[in-house]
């Protein structure tokens, strides 16, 4: 602390000094909280229950990639969904065709996803808006017709059977929460890899060429080359998602990776909050339980109730959920800080 | 030879659908910016209306007209009520909106009048022409799509309401200064693109049978042709849809096997669009900085 | 003295039979079957393309209410729970877990697709858990060795090609066959089935094969390909919309082929009118069932017995819709089955009596045709029936043929 000649007394000073958490630590502390509880969950649940909840993460990653690419970067995609079946499908003819043990094919399935995401993001530097939006959409609406007739490696129409892992022994679970642990522990390394790229200057380089690109390069930006990264990671964060759902699920088909998955994404991302991390998740609670939802309560038009869900979500937030709880969660802070410092320290 | 002109002719019938969707969507992105990716749900909703107006026995012309002014309306107040909204929000929140409006049409369309594919009557009497070439539905939807055409070129060129339209959009801050309803001129825009798309539909419906699904897999090639065109040009949806069809066709006969078709054909676009990144007709953004 | 024990062991005997007799009677239960309830699981694509097929679910749902109403199955109410798994498989497998895991159901009855189905198989299988009457035309499902769980119910699409085949064989040996079909699971059996049922005179007859996707606007590009290579035959392989389609199209483009039409496209409202009552002339399938629209069956009994039920308990269904008699026709052989297991309502024994149908015979199915399975038949539906469109209705013509084997 600065020392500073005041006519304040400097008892109040040291009582200043050493009063409350900083809000740095209170975030930290719910975090915490947060990540113990989850890791508690599926000791509370059914097996069913930590199914749903591991489907739950599996698209907040997908959708986290998202986030990175449309949100923080600004380069809109239509087709990410397309990206999730290559990860899925390098998993599964991994694991079908040369027995390479599940967690194994993790690793391959990000670097293919991140170069045919740098190939991709290359030829999509020409473009913006809705031709960005084209280009991407191509590739959600390709892929199902390119599994399709390689048939002898996907399988074809009749997709691809996996074989369950099975969790270790040793640690005496069973295998719907040996998954579950598996996922949460990609998505908290998603998660803080992700935090890692945004909040530094990787991150402030992609939100200026969102912005305002012409000022970025201008200010020595390799506009270029952050937009293939953004493209390339962004691909490999949903790729990877795309891979554990297959390991998952046990089961792949170009019917399960339809447009209709990829619009799923950008729904899920937008409710969320494009540009947070966290509304990544908030996305993938959306994609997983709405649908649901909406299907209990009309047998007649479910999908238009998701519809109406999609429309009220945007009314209310338009910047997504987490994008928009999120300011008001800290001007909120910044308001009990003010009232009750003790609580909130500087 | 004969094979050829007949997957020529097939593909400019193809395209002549195509590019009447791509009308639309055009007209809805110079009045607003936005894709409307509803589009082709309108259309086909819009399409079942003018279908239970028919079955309840109402002569064709009158059932269409009927149908024109209800979408037109119906098109305003979604601007109104829906779009409006989320007009200062973020534009991915538009398209979301979009999207889930989309959703929402398709899904009654197939709670009201099911799943089942329904027969639509045709205008035009059943014969072919040009030797089997085209038959006069096929050239009937190319005919209405010029004349939509020239109606929303003369429309934009000669008319207040059009030139109104072009300042709203492309640039609100200014247009109201000028004393331009800006909100009013928004929701001609959408009006005008429901009844273009609902023209579409129930020129297609005849030829593509009607369901709920009918616009689906219309809309993904229309779009590709509006781009392809250049957004903001409606001769550019016309060309870009009539190339779409043709290419389409043309690819899968002789190039690759059908199973490739899509994908292929979308690639080539894209190839394209990378020489010329504002579409064919398209005019590209300057911005200054 | 020895009368005395005899008497008591006669009477602790029979006392001993009777309480045998009333813990048989009160039923033993397998999960989601009580005296009250017997709880099936189904899903059914209600959202998403496929979701014409959603008509199937309601009308199973209506007759079982009709089944409800009347008393139930030996007292018990069918609980039929069924959701919407919109033909994704990764969506049909949670669906299914939800079922199987929450909701306790006995067996899965009738789930749709073959990508959903072969989702959740293994599941199904490993769990001990019948999946009956699977809702797909695909081959696969009559493997009682490896799969012992899971059995079929219509006549599979190959087998359909299969007898395409044969009647070109003997009718047209020299034939040369063109092929339309959906690129994906469904149409590509045709083409298996076609293949094999030509042997090795395969590659010689079939000049040419043509797909399309069902996010396609029209398949006219793919007729008029077809046309051009000089064949003499034309199948198709295609749902109600683009069956429609090709009909009109290879009239219009004056080719007259002898045109073979997927089952699944017979529909008169649906296929045949719109394309042009005239325009189908002469063109051949091969069916199961009674096609709600066909003219032939709307003064027969069972047809007013169906239009009846359908008024009363499906009446949000289409009467046009042969999705309605399909859903009619497989809840009837679901109720058979659950009537012969009686109060043994194991799954064990459920599947048993599902694999034990004999010569069943339903009234909304062809004459002639019937259910019937057997431990290593798990292919209740074999045979089929050739039709003819004359312009107003589908004359059934020669044998009905069987489909089993090659």
């Amino acid at each position: 602390m600065t020392k500073s000649f005041s006519i304040v007394s400097p008892d109040k000073l040291a009582a200043d000094r050493y009063a409350g958490l900083t809000t740095e630590s209170w975030r930290w502390l719910g975090t915490t909280a947060l990540i113990v509880l989850v890791a508690l969950l599926p000791f509370a649940l059914s097996n069913y229950h930590v199914f749903e909840l591991t489907m739950v993460m599996i698209y907040a990653i997908a959708v986290l990639g998202l986030n990175i690419l449309t949100g923080y970067n600004g380069q809109i995609s239509l087709g990410h969904g397309g990206f999730f079946a290559v990860g899925a499908y390098t998993t599964a003819i991994l694991m079908h065709h040369y027995a390479v043990p599940y967690w194994a094919t993790l690793p391959p399935a990000a670097l293919i996803c991140f170069v045919l995401g740098v190939l991709f993001g290359l030829p999509a530097l020409r473009f913006e808006g809705p031709y960005l939006a084209l280009v991407t959409l191509a590739m959600a609406v390709a892929t199902p017709q390119v599994l399709k007739y390689f048939d002898n490696w996907t399988g074809g129409q009749q997709g691809l059977n996996l074989v369950k892992p099975s969790p270790p022994a040793a640690l005496g679970i069973d295998r719907d929460r040996w998954l579950y642990f598996i996922t949460l522990l990609v998505l908290l390394l998603a998660i803080r890899v992700a935090a890692n790229l945004l909040h530094g200057r990787t991150g402030r380089a992609l939100v200026a060429i969102r912005d305002h690109p012409i000022a970025a390069a201008a200010m020595g930006i390799d506009t270029a080359r952050y937009k293939t990264l953004a493209f390339g990671t962004s691909t490999l964060f949903t790729g990877v998602a795309g891979a554990l759902s297959a390991i998952v699920i046990g089961f792949v088909a170009p019917e399960s990776f339809t447009l209709f998955l990829s619009i799923s994404f950008l729904v899920g991302s937008a409710i969320g909050g494009i540009a947070t991390i966290g509304g990544a998740i908030v996305g993938g609670i959306f994609i997983q339980f709405v649908p649901n939802l909406a299907n209990d309560i009309s047998d007649a038009a479910p999908s238009a109730l998701y519809g109406v869900a999609m429309l009220l979500f945007m009314y209310a937030m338009p910047h997504g959920v987490v994008g928009t709880l999120g300011p008001l969660l800290t001007r909120s802070m910044l308001r009990i800080q003010a009232r009750w410092p003790a609580l909130i320290g500087k | 030879m004969h094979e050829l002109l007949q997957q020529i002719f097939s593909g400019l019938a193809a395209g002549a659908v195509y590019a009447s969707v791509a009308l639309a969507l055009v007209m809805i992105y110079r009045a607003t910016d936005l894709v409307n990716f509803a589009q082709g749900e309108m259309a086909m909703f819009s399409t079942y209306i003018a279908w239970s107006l028919v079955t309840v026995g109402l002569p064709f012309w009158a059932a269409f007209l009927i149908t024109l002014v209800a979408s037109f309306l119906g098109g305003m107040a979604i601007e109104r009520i829906i779009i409006r909204p989320v007009e200062n929000a973020p534009v991915l929140a538009a398209v979301i909106v979009t999207i889930g409006l989309g959703l929402i049409f398709n899904s009654l369309a197939g709670w009201f009048y099911s799943y089942t594919v329904q027969d639509f009557p045709s205008p035009f009497p059943d014969r072919p022409l040009f030797g089997a070439l085209m038959t006069t539905q096929e050239l009937g939807v190319v005919g209405v799509t010029l004349v939509m055409l020239t109606l929303l070129f003369l429309f934009f060129r000669f008319t207040k309401t059009g030139l109104a339209m072009r300042a709203a959009a492309q640039n609100p801050e200014s247009a109201r200064l000028c004393g331009i309803p800006v909100g009013r001129m928004l929701a001609i825009g959408w009006g005008l693109a429901a009844a273009i798309g609902a023209t579409a539909g129930i020129m297609v419906a005849p030829v593509l049978f009607l369901d709920p699904y009918m616009m689906s897999g219309v809309l993904l090639y229309a779009f590709a042709g509006a781009l392809l065109g250049g957004i903001s040009s409606p001769v550019g949806a016309l060309v870009g849809g009539v190339i779409v069809g043709v290419t389409e066709n043309l690819v899968g006969t002789y190039l690759i096997p059908t199973q490739l078709k899509l994908t292929v054909a979308l690639a080539l676009i894209i190839l394209v669009l990378v020489f010329r990144p504002n579409g064919l007709f398209g005019t590209a953004i300057v911005r200054r900085v | 003295m020895t009368v005395k024990p005899t008497i008591l062991t006669g009477l602790s005997g029979a006392a001993l039979i009777v309480a045998g007799g009333l813990a048989l009677a009160a039923g033993q239960y397998g999960p989601g079957a009580s005296d009250t309830e017997i709880k099936l699981g189904n899903t059914m694509p209600y959202s998403g393309p496929a979701s014409s097929y959603g008509a199937i679910g309601k009308a199973e749902a209506g007759y079982f209410n009709m089944i409800n109403e009347q008393g139930g199955i030996n007292g018990r109410k069918i609980n039929f729970i069924t959701r919407d798994d919109g033909y994704s498989p990764p969506k049909t497998v949670e669906v299914v877990r939800q079922l199987v895991e929450q909701d306790q159901v006995l067996a899965t009855f009738n789930t749709l697709g073959t990508p959903p189905n072969t989702a959740i198989q293994g599941y199904l299988n490993d769990n001990k858990v019948p999946q009956l009457f699977v809702a797909t035309g695909a081959n696969k499902w009559n493997d009682p060795k490896n799969h012992p769980w899971t059995i079929g119910w219509q006549p599979s699409y190959q087998i359909e090609a299969r007898i395409y085949a044969r009647y070109i064989l003997k009718n047209m040996p020299n034939a040369k066959i063109a092929l339309l079909y959906q690129n994906d699971d469904f149409g590509k059996d045709y083409l298996i089935g076609l293949r094999e049922g030509l042997g090795d005179k395969a590659d010689k007859m079939i000049v040419a094969t043509k797909t399309y996707e069902t996010t396609d606007a029209t398949i006219d590009s793919q007729i008029v390909a077809l046309q051009g290579s000089g064949a003499d035959v034309m199948v198709t392989a295609a749902i109600p919309k683009f069956s429609a389609q090709a009909i009109r199209k290879i009239y219009d483009i004056g080719w007259k082929p002898t045109h073979f039409l997927s089952n699944v496209a017979i529909s008169v409202k649906q296929v045949m009118q719109p394309a042009g009552p005239e325009k189908g002339v002469g063109i051949i399938s091969a069916g199961y069932g009674k096609e709600p629209t066909d003219p032939q069956w709307h003064d027969t009994p069972e047809y007013k017995e169906w239009l009846a039920w359908m008024q009363k308990y499906n009446s949000s269904g289409n009467i046009t819709d042969a999705n309605n008699v399909y859903g009619y026709s497989v809840a009837q052989t679901m109720v058979h089955v659950l009537k012969a297991a009686g109060d043994n309502l194991t799954r064990e024994n459920l599947m048993k009596q599902a694999a034990s149908i004999h010569d069943l015979k339903l009234p909304m199915l062809l004459p002639g045709i019937i259910v019937s399975t057997s431990a290593d038949d798990f292919a209740p539906i074999k045979q089929m029936q050739l039709q003819k469109w004359d312009g107003t209705t589908w004359q059934l013509f020669g044998e009905v043929i069987s489909g089993t084997g090659s």
